[in-house]
């Protein structure tokens, strides 16, 4: 494998309440190669989304990085400040986020937010940049693209609106973009169009993708790679048919099981006892003991369990025999 | 039923006390974290306790006549009478009533007048928003109308202009002693405006929430969802806004007392005290207006920043 | 009997400008129809979905099936009670008590002032009756503690909300329970556990569910009968296997081959065209006409009625 796009080691994020310190993200590693799709996975709460904005520096004061680092394309990111992060926001690192209406601003024509951009991160023309913008439209399947430039955000339908964004994530040409539940606000249909889209644009581009949902079947259909959190910590990393096929840390098992999917036939689901911990009343040593069907003794004490060249972080990963992967 | 879990005592026992509950919430942790709460809470605190007591406290009785002596007209803040030797902390007026008792009891009326004005807006507003919020329709046209006029004048004009009506028609003999609640009436319908406009805002985002529906599905009345499910969730901005009020109110009440249309001299508010003062100030008797307005100018800055501090405590968006 | 019975249901809600800005901009009535024509009926103690999209007015049939919403035409039978026509305020009240409601939203559905125990006995303390104990014995039902009585709702998590608002909805001893969407605002691993105890309760204590989601793993496996909404129209109804196995109409056959598979890996799909039509300005005749594959002149001008097909209920020209 060639270098990593993105390269993340130990992140941790701190955010200090009157209540102590908490970890919303716990020592996360993991990196996503060129033209690679890496889904992170995880419940609410389990601080996927505070690493992807940890990445583009967009994270709330007083949530702050506090060990670990970030590398984009050989260079360390993770404390650039002000008018760098700034530039390779837009640049380097493009971004979808949930609702397409929030991320467009309401009072520029696409057209403009487009060329902006271009402008802004390319040595182009404005000419140029115009008639790039109406490629890109076309590419991302909006019809008669060049009429459609000079409409605003509010002209289009959700799924139109969020193939804009996903031009406006693509027109600087970044290497890696981080896609943060992009088909959550979308219905069914809708959401095929649109994951059929990021797939067939990144694989052309040979764009890194970092694809944060909770959506197991998403997934499933997109990604190479798949990295499940757990209260804000890496519980597994691995390829995504052996990580759903054959999870071997139990909380995937779990978490795979209860899908409505995984039980087909069952009267009951298969169902994780009691809830993720709280940031506040985090358990010592694994964080998923207290529902671990497989916890003994030394999974209650520190030092937690790490992922040391195996996929689970767990002293007790589940063993698949070769066929069932297979 | 008959197989109703117990609860057992001890259980019970072991929850946090009321205080200690209060004292470790995020309110009073943001309370202690605030000098400026803290010092302003406490001027109004020291403030609403001496007007409370002021015949305790006021070492005369400024309204009774036989404790007067004009005599002691015009002492100064601090020094013995020229005539009688008496010393006045704060000094006297013209009729030799001490100026520090007269704050205190001016500050009594004040303090009542202004509190008594906003609870009536308050009522007045919360009933009419809460109305027009829920009810919506033509209840909601006319009430937000007449709010919408209402706000095209200056407050203290629509109080003049009631207390000026209600001055008409009551009889002269009554005249000083409905002063007070004719005050109350005409700063209070100046003001209900905020609150109604406030309380039909937070009326409508919480009537589409799914609790209310369930209430409607458990079969509740239109009066029972707005009282017991709507109101409690209204009233924290209501409270920032009462805080505010409340200076407000505190100075439209001086600002009439002053113009002379407030408080009458029998029963003088801050307003009328200096009112009475700057006729004197040009003349060299600068503490008869000095004090009086030093204590409203410290009330109603007080009262308002614990009105800005307490909307900024109550709003999450904003830590 | 069924439990409920639902007929030629139709809801228009009017959405035009105040009527001076249409007055001035010469714009005529703007009318939405959420729900047309929609006729199905729940056996008792069974469940029956209604899955769709967004606009599919699902949750629109829902409120109209609990009485928050009055139908614009069509009626709801609740246990031989017609809803919309009955005067008789003591079976109206005695049909009300049998349905109740849970919501999707967890943290908007339960009152944040409010004492846990109120909240769980308001169904009985408003109809006058006396709730002592009840709340301790239901929380206890729903798998969380009699001690939780006391407490207020931002203490629980949303799994535990809505295991709250189950609880609240079984304090008036309901025949029929409407869920709207009860689980898409919690996480997986909580929505197996909701569901299975919602599961639990139907064969404990009997009852019938009204399901409404947009979710098709949930709903093939929680529900003994479906019912696919387009557009404010039923277009196709049958079990589970039918649906899933043999779908008929060419909406679910879109439908199913766009939701994403657990077992999909790499799945290169040919996504479905189009996106759901505005419906203000619906298409004439079949609503699905101008996405589907089979479409023909007559899909335009003719609207499809329910037919019978292999023993699921279709509404499609072209379905064989």
């Amino acid at each position: 494998m060639s270098d990593p796009v993105l390269s993340i080691r130990d992140l941790t994020v701190e955010i200090p309440t009157r209540g102590g310190l908490l970890r919303p993200v716990d020592q996360v590693s993991y990196d996503i190669a060129k033209g690679e799709i890496l889904g992170v996975v995880g419940e609410s709460g389990a601080g996927k989304s505070m690493a992807g904005n940890a990445v583009i520096g967009l994270l709330n004061r007083p949530a702050k990085i506090t060990g670990g680092e970030i590398w984009l394309n050989g260079t360390r990111i993770d404390k650039l400040q002000g008018e760098n992060m700034r530039r390779l926001r837009g640049k380097d690192i493009g971004m979808v986020f949930q609702d397409p209406l929030t991320s467009l601003n309401p009072l520029l024509t696409i057209g403009d937010q487009l060329t902006e951009t271009m402008l802004q991160h390319l040595s182009i023309t404005q000419t140029e940049a115009r008639k790039r913008a109406i490629a890109a439209l076309e590419e991302v399947g909006i019809p008669a693209a060049s009429e459609r430039l000079d409409s605003y955000p509010h002209e289009f339908s959700g799924g139109m609106r969020q193939r804009v964004v996903i031009a406006l994530a693509l027109c600087a040409e970044p290497s890696l973009i981080i896609a943060d539940e992009p088909t959550t606000a979308l219905d069914v249909s809708v959401q095929a169009q649109i994951i059929a889209l990021l797939k067939r644009l990144c694989r052309d581009r040979g764009t890194a993708v970092m694809l944060i949902t909770h959506d197991m079947g998403v997934i499933a259909e997109t990604a190479d790679r798949v990295a499940v959190m757990y209260a804000g910590r890496l519980a597994e990393l691995g390829p995504v048919r052996e990580v759903i096929t054959a999870p071997e840390h139990p909380y995937t098992d779990g978490l795979m099981g209860s899908t409505p999917l995984a039980s087909k036939g069952l009267k009951r689901l298969r169902q994780i006892p009691g809830s993720m911990p709280r940031l506040t009343a985090m358990p010592t040593g694994c964080a998923f003991h207290p529902r671990c069907p497989k916890a003994q003794d030394i999974c209650r004490h520190d030092p937690r369990p790490r992922r040391d060249g195996g996929r689970a972080a767990c002293h007790f990963p589940i063993t698949h025999s070769a066929e069932e992967t297979a | 039923m008959t197989d109703l879990p117990q609860i057992p005592p001890q259980v019970r026992a072991k929850a946090p006390s009321r205080f200690t509950r209060a004292w470790d919430s995020d309110f009073a942790y943001q309370f202690r974290r605030s000098p400026v709460a803290i010092i302003s809470f406490t001027v109004v605190l020291v403030l609403v306790l001496a007007a409370i007591f002021a015949p305790l406290i006021a070492p005369y009785d400024p309204f009774d006549p036989a404790s007067l002596n004009l005599m002691n007209g015009f002492s100064k803040p601090m020094e013995p009478n020229a005539f009688t030797g008496d010393v006045f902390w704060l000094g006297t007026d013209d009729q030799g009533r001490d100026v520090f008792s007269t704050i205190l009891y001016g500050l009594r009326i004040s303090l009542f007048v202004g509190a008594a004005a906003v609870a009536f807006a308050m009522v007045l507003g919360i009933t009419l928003g809460l109305l027009a919020g829920y009810v919506g329709g033509w209840v909601e046209t006319i009430i937000m109308r007449v709010a919408d006029v209402q706000l095209t004048f200056p407050a203290i004009l629509v109080a003049m202009l009631i207390f000026g009506i209600a001055k008409g028609i009551t009889p002269v003999e009554y005249r000083d002693q409905m002063a007070i609640w004719v005050l109350i009436v005409a700063i209070g319908l100046s003001d209900w405006v905020q609150f109604a406009r406030v309380v039909r805002g937070a009326t409508l985002v919480e009537k589409n929430k799914e609790y209310v529906q369930a209430a409607r599905l458990i079969g509740r009345g239109s009066g029972a969802i707005m009282l017991r499910h709507i109101l409690p969730n209204v009233l924290s901005p209501v409270l920032v806004i009462a805080t505010i009020s409340l200076a407000l109110a505190i100075i439209a009440e001086a600002t009439l007392s002053f113009l002379g249309v407030g408080a009458p001299p029998t029963q003088p508010s801050l307003g009328t005290l200096i009112r009475i003062g700057q006729g004197f100030l040009f003349s060299g008797e600068w503490w008869i207006l000095l004090f009086p307005a030093a204590t409203l100018l410290a009330l109603a800055l007080a009262v308002n920043l614990l009105g800005d501090w307490l909307r900024d405590a109550l709003n999450p968006k904003l830590r | 009997m069924a439990m409920i019975e639902v007929t030629h249901l139709t809801r228009i809600f009017d959405v035009s400008k105040p009527w001076l800005n249409r007055v001035l901009e010469r714009l005529p009535k703007a009318l939405l129809t959420a729900v047309s024509d929609v006729s199905f009926k729940v056996e008792e103690r069974t469940v029956y979905a209604l899955v769709g999209e967004s606009g599919s007015g699902k949750s629109t049939i829902g409120k109209m099936a609990v009485g928050l919403l009055s139908p614009s035409e069509g009626s709801v039978t609740i246990n031989g009670i017609d809803l919309t026509r009955e005067t008789d305020a003591a079976k109206m009240d005695k049909a009300r008590s049998d349905i109740q409601m849970i919501f999707q939203d967890p943290y908007a559905s339960l009152n944040p002032r409010w004492k846990v125990r109120d909240i769980i006995n308001e169904p009985v303390t408003a109809r006058g009756g006396s709730g002592v104990g009840l709340a301790e014995k239901l929380l206890e039902q729903v798998g969380l503690s009699a001690l939780d009585a006391d407490k207020f709702p931002h203490e629980f998590s949303g799994g535990q909300r809505q295991r709250i608002c189950i609880a609240r909805a079984l304090a008036s001893e309901p025949k029929l329970i409407v869920c709207d969407e009860p689980t898409s605002a919690l996480d997986v691993s909580v929505q197996a556990q909701v569901l299975n105890l919602m599961t639990n309760l139907q064969e404990d204590l009997g009852l019938t569910y009204l399901f409404i989601s947009h979710d098709l793993t949930v709903v093939q496996h929680i529900s003994d009968k479906i019912g696919v909404l387009y557009l404010g129209r039923l277009v196709e109804e049958g079990t589970p296997d039918q649906l899933f196995d043999d779908p008929k109409h060419p909406y679910t056959q879109m439908l199913l081959a766009a939701a994403p598979k657990m077992d999909g890996f790499g799945r290169e799909i040919d996504p479905p065209q189009g996106e759901i039509p505005d419906p203000i300005n619906p298409p004439t005749g079949c609503a699905f006409h101008p996405r589907c594959p089979l479409a023909t002149r007559q899909c335009s001008a003719e609207r499809p009625v329910m037919r019978e097909l292999r023993g699921a209920r279709v509404a499609c020209h072209e379905a064989t």
